[in-house]
C-alpha cells in the first residue's frame, strides 16, 4: 500500500533536486546548441555562482536578493569573458579538444575557489531556509518549494527572451546556421558569448536556489554529470526537454532510493542516462539529423 | 636532413625505418635495463608506475587517438582488470593465467560498453562511457563480498614459475616487458587491416562502410583491443600499489588518462609514453618545487590539480599536437637547420566541422 | 543476363518520394549514365544501391543475387564499389593509406594473425601493396603517394577516390559526379581513364554526370530523372533529343 503522502514528499524533493539538474542541464544545451562545444565545467560554474553569492551576502552582508542578482551578473561577466577569452580560440578543434579544455578549466575553478575560500562547506542566509509551507495538512519545505518555482519562473522568462526579443532571435538563429546569421549582420562570436553569459547566469541561479537546501563547497560542481543524464534524456537540442529531462531523474533518483536497496540511487542517475543512450539517443523530444552524401 | 629511400615493400612494412631507428631504441632499450641497478628504490619505483600508465595509455591511444572514440571511463578497465588479477591470486591461481585473464575480462567488459554505444559518436559517446565508468566505479565499490567494498583488497605477491616478483624492482620489469609486449602488439595492429579500418572509422564512417568495413565489429574489436591491454596495465596496477582501494578507479584517473593521451600527442603510440611520463612525473616535479616557489604558493591546497588543469588548458590552446608534436618540430629544426621554414610550423586555420552530421 | 537489376525501386523520405518506381538494367561491360536537374535523385539511386539507404519498395539484384536488403558493408566484397560526389577520403591518412583501404575487403587474415603480424598477414600486405601500386600507376599518383590527403588538391583528390574504388576490384563502379569541380583538362582525362576501365579493366560502369559532353563521349546507354521519376533510357543521342528531357532542363510551354 503506498502512503500518498510519502510519495508526494519523494515526488516533490526528485522535482526539486530535478530542477537544479534542469538548470544545468539547460547551460549545456544552449551552450551545445549554439557552439557544438560541451562544457564540462558548467557544474564548475554553478560552484563559482554560489560563492559569489556567498562572499556577497553572507561576507560582505548584501541584502538577499541584491547580493543573489550581483552574484548572477557577476558570473555572467565570467562566462561572457570565458567565451571571449579562451573558447574563441579553439574553434575548429576537434570536439574532444574542447572536452579537455573545459576539464583542464574546470580543475582551476575549483582550485581558485578552494584557494580563496577554502575547502570546508559554507552557507548564507536566505529567505526560504528553514521555513515550511502548510497546505491542506500537508506540510512542504519551503526551500525545495522554491526551487521549483524558481526554476519555472525563469525559464519563463528566458521562453519569453528567446522567443520575444530580437537578441533572443539573434541568438537561435545563430544556432542554427552560423553563415547565414552573419549575412544577416548578427554578430555571431558575441552573440555567442552572450549565450555562455547566459548559461553562467542560469548556472549561478541554480546555485543560488540550491543554497537553502545544501552548503556551497569546492566539489558541488559534480552535480553537472547528473545534469548529463537530463540533458540526455531531454534531448541536446531541447530546452524545455532538458528541465522535463531533470525532474524525470530526479524523482527516479527519489524513488530507487527508498524503493530500492541501499547503493541503488546512486547508480540511478547513470544508468538513465545509458539507458537513454542507448535506447533513445535523441531523447524524448529531440530529432535525429542525418548527413546526406 | 635524412631521406628515406626505400626499395622493398618490406621498408613499409617494418616497424624501424632506418638503422638509426634501430640503434636508438636499441640505446633506450639499455638504458631502461641498467636503470634498477643504478637508480635507487624510490625511482625505479615511479618508473614502474610510469610504465603501468603508459600500457592504459597505449590502449586508450588505439581507441580514442585512431578510432576516433572517445571514452571518458577508461579507468573502469584499470579497474576490473586490477580486482580480476587480485581476486583471482587469492584464490590461488598462478600469476601466469591471471595476467592474461585480467586482460581478457577488461576485453570482455570492452565489448559490453562497445556495443551499446555502436551508434553513439562524438559528445553522446563521451557521456555513455562517463556514465559507464562510473557505474562500475559504484559496482567495485557496493560489491563487498567480493571486493572488500571500502575495507579494500591486499594484493598477494606474485610468484612466476615459482620466481617471486618482489618489490619495486620486480614491478619495474614486470611492467617493462608487458609495455614493451602491449607497444609490439598496437604497432602491429596500425600496420595491419585492423589498424586501417580503425583510422577509416574514424575519417569517415560512410566511406568506411563502402570499402567494406563492418563498423559494428571493428568498433567492437576496437574497444576489446584498447580494454584489454588496459586490464592487463590494471593487473601489474595491482602490484604496484599493493592494496586495492575501490575508489581509486573513478572519473579523475579517467581524466587523467585522457591527458596522457591527449597531452602525450592524439594518434601517435610515443605520445602514450610522454602522456604518462608527463602524468606521473608532475607530481613528483611539483612535490620538489613546492617549497621553493614564492608567495607561498607551494603550500596552498589544491595546487596540483590546478597545475594540472591550467598545463591542460595551455596545451590545448598552443600545441594540440601534444609532446610528441613539440618533439617531432624539434627534431624537424634540428635536422634541418638553417633551412628551417618557420611557417612548417605554424598550424593551419581549421574551420569548425560539425559533429552533428558526421 | 544483365550485371545488376533495379526493379521498381523506390524511396521515401516523410512525404517526399526520391526515388518513384525507377526501373533500368545494366548490362555488363557497358557504361551507363544517369542524368537529370538537381535533386532528381540520381545520388539517392547510388546510395540505395550501395546499401546506405533501405529501399521503402521494389529490389536490386546485382550478378543474379537479391541485394535489397544486403547490409552496407557486403556490399564491397561482392564486387560494388562508389565513389563520393564529396569527396568522402580518409583526411588524416596518407594516399597509399586510402587506398589500402580500398583492399580491405580482400582481407583474409583473421584477427589474431594481425594482432601477432604473422608472416600469413605480412605476405598479405605485400600482395595489398602491389595491387595498390598497380593502380597507383594507372592513374598516374606515384608522386603523391605519401602525402596527406588534407594535403592534396582537389583535382587530385577525385582522381585517389576513383582509386580508392579500383582497388577493391569491382565488377560494377558507380561513378557520383566524377567531373565535378575539373576543369576541361581534367574531364578530359577522366574521360579516358572511364574508357580504360571499361575497355582494358573490364569494369561495368554506372555514372551519375552534369557534364553532357563526358556523358556523350564514354556512355553507351543512358537515363534520364526528374523528380523520382524516370523520363527516358537510351543511347546518348536519344535521350538528349527527347522532348521531356528537354523540357526538364531548358523548359517548356505552360
Amino acid at each position: 500500500m503506498v502512503d500518498a503522502v510519502r510519495l508526494l514528499q519523494l515526488v516533490i524533493n526528485g522535482a526539486a533536486a530535478g530542477c537544479i539538474y534542469g538548470l544545468i542541464a539547460l547551460g549545456f544545451v544552449l551552450i551545445y546548441k549554439a557552439t557544438e562545444m560541451i562544457n564540462f565545467a558548467q557544474g564548475d560554474i554553478m560552484m563559482l555562482g554560489g560563492f559569489f553569492a556567498f562572499a556577497l551576502i553572507a561576507h560582505f552582508g548584501l541584502n538577499y536578493w541584491v547580493g543573489a542578482l550581483l552574484a548572477i551578473a557577476l558570473t555572467a561577466a565570467f562566462g561572457f569573458a570565458l567565451d571571449a577569452l579562451i573558447l574563441r580560440r579553439v574553434i575548429g578543434q576537434p570536439q574532444f579538444a574542447v572536452v579537455m579544455l573545459t576539464l583542464g578549466l574546470g580543475f582551476i575553478f575549483r582550485a581558485v575557489a578552494g584557494i580563496t575560500w577554502g575547502y570546508d562547506s559554507v552557507g548564507f542566509e536566505t529567505p526560504f531556509t528553514n521555513r515550511t509551507v502548510k497546505l491542506d495538512g500537508l506540510v512542504l519545505g519551503a526551500d525545495n518549494l522554491s526551487i521549483i518555482v524558481g526554476t519555472v519562473l525563469l525559464c519563463a522568462v528566458l521562453y519569453m527572451f528567446f522567443s520575444r526579443t530580437r537578441l533572443g532571435v539573434a541568438m537561435q538563429a545563430s544556432s542554427q546556421n552560423q553563415l547565414a546569421a552573419y549575412y544577416m549582420g548578427i554578430p555571431v562570436r558575441t552573440v555567442f558569448s552572450l549565450i555562455w553569459a547566459i548559461s553562467s547566469g542560469v548556472a549561478a541561479v541554480a546555485a543560488i536556489l540550491l543554497a537553502p537546501v545544501s552548503m556551497i563547497d569546492v566539489n558541488m560542481g559534480f552535480l553537472g554529470i547528473k545534469a548529463f543524464a537530463a540533458a540526455v534524456l531531454g534531448g541536446f537540442g531541447s530546452i524545455p526537454g532538458a528541465l522535463v529531462g531533470g525532474v524525470i531523474v530526479g524523482i527516479s533518483e527519489q524513488m530507487s532510493g527508498y524503493y530500492l536497496p541501499a547503493g541503488f540511487q546512486e547508480v540511478t542517475a547513470n544508468v538513465v542516462l545509458l539507458g537513454t543512450l542507448v535506447l533513445r539517443p535523441q531523447g524524448l523530444f529531440s530529432d535525429a539529423l542525418r548527413k546526406r552524401v | 636532413m635524412r631521406t628515406l629511400f626505400r626499395t622493398s615493400y618490406q621498408h613499409d612494412i617494418r616497424l624501424w625505418r632506418h638503422g638509426g631507428d634501430v640503434f636508438w631504441y636499441g640505446l633506450l632499450g639499455v638504458v631502461l635495463l641498467l636503470i634498477p641497478a643504478t637508480l635507487g628504490e624510490f625511482y625505479v619505483g615511479e618508473l614502474g608506475g610510469v610504465f603501468i600508465f603508459a600500457i592504459a595509455g597505449v590502449g586508450l591511444m588505439l581507441l580514442t587517438g585512431y578510432t576516433g572514440l572517445v571514452n571518458l571511463g577508461h579507468a573502469a578497465f584499470l579497474g576490473i582488470g586490477a580486482y580480476t588479477n587480485a581476486i583471482l591470486l587469492h584464490a590461488g591461481v598462478p600469476f601466469v593465467v591471471t595476467l592474461p585473464a585480467a586482460g581478457v575480462v577488461a576485453a570482455l567488459a570492452g565489448v559490453a560498453i562497445g556495443i551499446p554505444t555502436l551508434r553513439m559518436s562524438g559528445l553522446y559517446l563521451a557521456i555513455a562511457t562517463l556514465a559507464f565508468g562510473a557505474i562500475v566505479g559504484t559496482v567495485l565499490q557496493k560489491w563487498d563480498s567480493v571486493t572488500g567494498g571500502f575495507d579494500g583488497f591486499a594484493v598477494p605477491t606474485p610468484t612466476i614459475f615459482g620466481w617471486p616478483v618482489e618489490g619495486a624492482t620486480g614491478v619495474y620489469y614486470l611492467s617493462l616487458a608487458v609495455l614493451v609486449f602491449v607497444l609490439w602488439v598496437g604497432a602491429n595492429v596500425l600496420r595491419s587491416p585492423i589498424g586501417r579500418a580503425m583510422v577509416a572509422i574514424r575519417d569517415s564512417e560512410i566511406s568506411a562502410q563502402s570499402m567494406g568495413i563492418n563498423l559494428a565489429l571493428y568498433k567492437t574489436v576496437a574497444f576489446a583491443i584498447s580494454a584489454g591491454m588496459t586490464g592487463l596495465a590494471g593487473a601489474l596496477f595491482a602490484h604496484y600499489v599493493r592494496f586495492l582501494a575501490p575508489d581509486s578507479f573513478d572519473i579523475l584517473l579517467s581524466i587523467q588518462f585522457v591527458t596522457i593521451v591527449f597531452v602525450g600527442g592524439l594518434g601517435s603510440l610515443h605520445g602514450a609514453i610522454f602522456g604518462a611520463l608527463f602524468v606521473r612525473l608532475l607530481p613528483q616535479a611539483i612535490a620538489m618545487v613546492r617549497d621553493d616557489l614564492p608567495f607561498g604558493i607551494g603550500r596552498m591546497p589544491g595546487l596540483e590539480p590546478s597545475l594540472f588543469g591550467l598545463i591542460l588548458v595551455l596545451c590545448i590552446l598552443f600545441e594540440p599536437a601534444g609532446i610528441y608534436g613539440r618533439w617531432i618540430k624539434t627534431k624537424r629544426w634540428f635536422q634541418e637547420y638553417p633551412l628551417h621554414r618557420r611557417a612548417a610550423k605554424r598550424r593551419q586555420k581549421t574551420y569548425a566541422r560539425s559533429e552533428r552530421l558526421r | 543476363m544483365s550485371l545488376f537489376h533495379a526493379q521498381d525501386i523506390s524511396i521515401r523520405f516523410g512525404g517526399i518520394r526520391a526515388v518513384d518506381a525507377v526501373s533500368f538494367e545494366v548490362e555488363p561491360g557497358e557504361v551507363f549514365s544517369i542524368i537529370g536537374p538537381n535533386g532528381a535523385g540520381k545520388t539517392t539511386i547510388f546510395n540505395l544501391i550501395s546499401r546506405i539507404y533501405n529501399p521503402t519498395s521494389g529490389r536490386l539484384v546485382f550478378n543474379e543475387q537479391d541485394i535489397t536488403t544486403t547490409p552496407a558493408h557486403r556490399i564491397a566484397s561482392l564486387g560494388i564499389a562508389r565513389t563520393f560526389q564529396n569527396i568522402e577520403l580518409f583526411a588524416n591518412a596518407t594516399l597509399l593509406q586510402n587506398l589500402l583501404i580500398g583492399r580491405h575487403c580482400h582481407t583474409q587474415a583473421s584477427f589474431l594473425a594481425q594482432l601477432g603480424f604473422l608472416p600469413s598477414v605480412r605476405r598479405e600486405e605485400i600482395t595489398h601493396r602491389e595491387k595498390a601500386e598497380d593502380v597507383i600507376a594507372f592513374l598516374g599518383l606515384e608522386r603523391y603517394r605519401d602525402t596527406l590527403i588534407a594535403n592534396l588538391p582537389y583535382g587530385v583528390r577525385k582522381v585517389v577516390e576513383l582509386g580508392r574504388a579500383l582497388c577493391t576490384e569491382p565488377k560494377l563502379l558507380l561513378l557520383d559526379e566524377p567531373s565535378s569541380g575539373l576543369n576541361l583538362e581534367e574531364t578530359e582525362v577522366m574521360g579516358f581513364w572511364i574508357e580504360d576501365i571499361k575497355k582494358d579493366l573490364g569494369i561495368t560502369v554506372i555514372m551519375v554526370e552534369h557534364d553532357m559532353n563526358l556523358v556523350r563521349q564514354v556512355s553507351d546507354r543512358v537515363m534520364a530523372l526528374n523528380y523520382g521519376r524516370m523520363m527516358a533510357l537510351g543511347t546518348p543521342a536519344e535521350v538528349q533529343s527527347h522532348p521531356e528531357v528537354i523540357r526538364a532542363y531548358i523548359g517548356g510551354e505552360a
